[in-house]
């Protein structure tokens, strides 16, 4: 047998530890800096270099005219007021729907253990990676095919653009709250549920002022995400709302790629950026407030259904997460299978074959393994930089830290604290502006700046990881954190006294509290890359066609051929995606048997 | 067991991500700095919808010694400007899909430079619009209205042949176009309507459009795959498409021999002219189509077994009386470019029968180059108008935001 701490020597380390101060400086400098410097070159530095050429030497670049007047013209002009209004609307509809739907799931999911539970998860999740031209058409198809049945159509309206934009962002984001809010539900011990009942608590009482408060962490995490999403939300709108709606983000798209009138498109860039900040400010406000916890085992907090009412709930939540996410995939999928009418794979065998002799053409094996390789290094890099990025927020906010401050600040050592101070402030909103920051104006801030030798990226394979992880990477930020944040120091210090390293007290205290929160943050990580194709595009040579590109190559010809094997390639993609949530799902169970 | 996996695994952890991201940086500063010293690789910067033969690319790289690269960068307008923006430090050599309407940005963006290519002399004149040859034609596409032939014959309504047909009552309810403000074919079509009625006269007619219920999509794909009764769902017979469009339909009707053959055996009993329409509509429809059609196509011929050439295209695309606009691609060397004479080679060969007699398979347009024979499908299905809705690159460039903005106002 090994001795595995002899071997490593990590708690024996004591003294080297000492001489060079390891664990005390390099190692939260490490973690500091991975993050701040990934979003530097990657997010910052081509933002500002094109904000900055647009406003102050916009006569050599685009056709508009800067000047404050004009600008001021744009914001005044009732149209940029009612796209900016619908923008707002919008995503909080969405938010309020999407929470309604998701957080009685989420206590399903949360609280009972059946039969292809696993399953049903992976099935609320496969919407996420569907390009949205693929989800009208299932849509469509849906629609079409239930016509008979009006009633269940009747209230939702299909043809209404504006249900279509809520139904959709529904669709798409379901998948986040129940999965974030889920995870947490099952975390939350018994004991102060039993303790309030014994003290002659109902039912509804222990929800409010027991559960609720301890899940508001994950509700408000995954609301952000979602709100956020729908704020900045491009496709939905411009394929299913059609041309009657706008907004910021496809109105940034059409001043930039269309009119090329770059100062409107950097100063809304900046206006929606400015925003999402300012969300970001008053959500760090609301959470500052959060209770904290010890978690528990999963193991230990779910357990199968009991009562009529228990199975029922069970039932109605699968059967809804059916209705809303099985259905649109299954028309898809069942779309790939016809051909003129009857039972065929003519479609999956004609992916195979390069009829066109295009040299843009692309074998399925080819588009699945460049598409995974993509998704895995986003996995490893948004891991990578999400951790540290939950850990650098936590290490500057948690109360510990705001208590020194104080006592700094009681002693007269304003300057310096201050600074420190609003950095604090600004760190948290900071790691999620990438995630609502318009993608046509951080390309084009990428072309002008990543344009020179060591950083000339700019048709590098690595650019695509790169940019998916600056979508992903929030996701594992927001996944991540309430529990990071719920880890009691008391645990730790217990561990510390005990005679543990804190490399020790990492790995069996915190890595597996966290260990949920990170494989949520993966299973994100992995579906946002597979499903992007903006960025794919942006370095998009034949040998590295993804699968959603291949998609978009499809359905950019007319020919009933075209249109089948871009359901098939769907398929093919939600199966890859499926398979990948397996994978990632089940390392997590190896990760901890005792969380 | 498991446990002393999970130990291994977590601590190996640090250990293998920080030599990963170390990997990474100095990976990418290798592939930044040292990819490029093969001197013979030429870069074509181009849009999603540009497509070529592998032979065809191959014929260039053996003949010249060099590499070529493709790297599509968006639709034709957002390519355009990358290329704009990155003109300090060039990602490309050649750029192709400058259309006319974009036209007049690509000269004042000041990217390309001249070259009267030998090749030229076998391109229409008409289809010069630049008189400095920075910008050269490589293939030009009609974009007109196309109808679904079966629709208009189950109802018993005669197809439309011009535009005034699309405001008549009968018509209500029937058309989807595409945004003028965020899709190309969008576009052309209003600059075909303010080319056919003039530029008053031209909203008067939209005006009576909206009132005729037209239907507005943000891009080709959703109005085609969405919304277009011969090949979605949709319940919109008369879109806004390419004159080539039918050609495609049925270029692409029908998969490989190879893969089709077992399907022959399965609907055997079925006539292939009514299988090749329902191809495009649902497999629901048509399997009920099947039955009530008699085995006879529109025109009440009966057609040979199996014989792709003489069906009929699904649908039909309207092109004359001045309902078609012609968009034109062109193709230059970018300013900056360390190849000139290899970049000069590959836009002779852009002109060339070589590539040339590759584009309408490719991307559906057709060729600039007077001398290059049409695939089949093409003589067959495709139309190349006679008298094109015309305006000049320099009143598009002038009005066009305009007209877009005047558009916008009045439509939506």
């Amino acid at each position: 047998m090994f001795n595995f701490d002899r071997m490593f020597k990590f708690d024996k380390m004591h003294g080297f530890d000492k001489i060079f101060g390891f664990d005390k400086w390099l190692i939260p400098l490490t973690v500091g800096i991975i993050p701040v410097i990934f979003l530097g070159i990657f997010y910052f530095y081509p933002l500002s270099g094109i904000f900055i050429r647009s406003f102050f030497e916009h006569s050599s670049y685009g056709e508009g005219n800067f000047s404050m007047l004009s600008l001021l013209k744009i914001f005044q002009s009732s149209r940029m007021a009612g796209i900016i209004w619908f923008t707002f609307w919008q995503a909080f509809v969405s938010t309020i729907l999407t929470l309604i739907a998701a957080l009685p799931c989420a206590w399903v999911m949360g609280t009972f253990d059946f039969r292809c539970k696993k399953l049903v998860m992976t099935l609320a999740t496969l919407p996420f990676v569907l390009p949205t031209i693929v989800v009208a058409s299932a849509f469509q198809v849906l629609a079409s095919t239930i016509k008979n049945i009006d009633w269940i159509f009747s209230f939702i309206q299909p043809e209404h653009s504006i249900t279509m934009i809520l139904f959709a962002h529904l669709f798409y984001n379901f998948s986040v709250v129940l999965r974030i809010t889920s995870a947490f539900w099952s975390s939350l011990g018994k004991e102060m549920k039993e303790a309030a009942s014994m003290l002659g608590a109902n039912g509804i009482q222990v929800f409010f002022k027991i559960t609720l408060p301890l899940l508001k962490p994950a509700i408000l995490a995954s609301s952000m995400l979602v709100f956020i999403f729908c704020f900045s939300s491009f496709g939905v709108i411009l394929i299913l709302g059609g041309p009657s709606f706008s907004t910021l983000e496809v109105e940034i798209y059409r001043q930039a790629a269309h009119m090329f009138n770059l100062p409107v498109a950097s100063c809304l860039s900046l206006f929606q950026i400015l925003c999402t900040f300012a969300m970001m400010w008053v959500y760090t406000l609301l959470q500052k407030k959060t209770a904290l916890f010890i978690p528990e085992s999963e193991k230990f907090s779910l357990r199968k259904p009991d009562t009529m009412i228990e199975k029922s709930s069970v039932f109605l939540c699968v059967a809804f997460i059916f209705f809303l996410c099985v259905m649109p995939i299954s028309a898809l999928v069942i779309n790939s299978l016809y051909y003129k009418g009857s039972l065929s794979l003519i479609f999956y065998r004609e992916l195979f074959l390069n009829s066109s002799g295009s040299i843009f053409y692309i074998s399925p094996v080819d588009a699945i393994s460049n598409s995974l390789t993509f998704a895995l290094s986003t996995l490893a890099i948004a891991l990578v930089v999400g951790g540290c990025a939950a850990y650098l927020i936590r290490k500057y906010t948690d109360e510990k830290s705001l208590i020194k401050n104080a006592v700094h600040q009681s002693q007269g050592k304003y300057s310096i604290f201050q600074y420190s101070k609003l950095f604090k402030k600004l760190l948290e909103p900071l790691f999620m502006l990438p995630l609502a920051t318009s993608a046509v104006t951080l390309g084009f801030g990428m072309i002008i700046t990543l344009d020179k030798p060591p950083l000339d990226f700019r048709t590098s394979v690595f650019l695509i990881p790169i940019v998916h992880t600056l979508v992903a990477f929030p996701f594992v930020v927001r996944a991540v954190l309430p529990a990071l944040r719920a880890i009691p120091t008391s645990l730790k210090e217990a561990a510390s006294i005990m005679g543990a390293s804190p490399f020790k007290v990492w790995l069996h205290i915190e890595l597996p509290i966290i260990a949920r929160g990170l494989s949520i943050g993966a299973v994100f990580a992995f579906t946002v890359s597979l499903g992007e194709f903006g960025a794919t595009l942006f370095a998009a040579r034949p040998e590295f066609t993804t699968m959603p590109v291949t998609i978009y190559r499809f359905l950019g010809q007319p020919g009933i051929m075209n249109y089948g094997q871009a359901m098939a390639m769907s398929s093919i993609l939600m199966l890859v995606t499926a398979i990948g949530f397996f994978f990632i799902e089940n390392m997590r169970q190896f990760g901890h048997e005792g969380f | 067991m498991i446990k002393r996996f999970y130990y291994i695994f977590s601590l190996s952890m640090p250990v293998v991500i920080i030599p990963f991201l170390l990997l990474c940086i100095l990976a990418f500063i290798t592939v930044s700095t040292g990819i490029c010293q093969d001197a013979k690789k030429l870069t074509v910067m181009t849009h999603d919808s540009f497509s070529v033969s592998e032979k065809v690319v191959a014929v260039f790289e053996k003949e010249n010694n060099a590499k070529l690269v493709f790297l599509k960068s968006g639709d034709a307008g957002e390519a355009l400007n990358k290329a704009i923006l990155s003109k300090n430090s060039p990602l490309a050599d050649i750029f192709y899909g400058v259309d006319n309407t974009f036209l007049s940005r690509a000269i004042k963006g000041d990217i390309f430079l001249p070259y009267a290519s030998p090749m030229l002399k076998s391109v229409d004149d008409k289809l010069k619009l630049d008189s400095e040859n920075r910008l050269l034609p490589v293939d030009f596409g009609d974009v007109c209205l196309n109808y679904d032939k079966k629709w208009f014959a189950d109802h018993k309504l005669a197809v439309p042949v011009m535009l005034e047909d699309l405001i008549k009552p009968e018509y209500k309810g029937l058309l989807v176009i595409e945004n003028p403000a965020t899709s190309s074919p969008g576009l052309a079509f209003l600059l075909t309507t303010i080319s056919r009625f003039g530029e008053t006269e031209a909203f008067e007619f939209w005006k009576k459009l909206k009132k005729n219920d037209v239907f507005i999509t943000n891009g080709w794909k959703e109005a085609y795959w969405g919304k277009f009764s011969a090949a979605s769902e949709g319940d919109r017979p008369i879109v806004v498409s390419y004159a080539s469009s039918p050609a495609a339909e049925v270029h692409f009707a029908k998969a490989e021999d190879a893969a089709t053959k077992d399907k022959d055996a399965s609907t055997k009993d079925n006539d292939p002219s009514t299988k090749d329409k329902d191809a495009s509509t649902k497999d629901k429809d048509s399997s009920t189509k099947n039955e009530d059609n008699p085995s006879k196509d529109s025109n009440g011929k009966k057609l040979g077994n199996n014989n792709t050439k003489d069906k009929d295209a699904p649908t039909g695309a309207v092109t004359e009386h001045g309902s078609a606009f012609r968009q034109i691609e062109f193709a230059g060397i970018l300013k900056g470019t360390a190849n000139l004479d290899l970049a000069q080679k590959l836009i002779d060969f852009l002109l060339s029968k070589t590539f040339q007699e590759d584009i309408p398979l490719q991307m559906f347009v057709f060729p600039s180059n007077h001398n290059a024979a049409l695939p089949e499908v093409f003589q067959k299905y495709a139309i190349i108008t006679t008298q094109p809705a015309t305006l000049s690159y320099d009143e598009i460039s002038e009005k066009r935001e305009m007209w877009i903005e005047k558009w916008t106002e009045l439509m939506l």
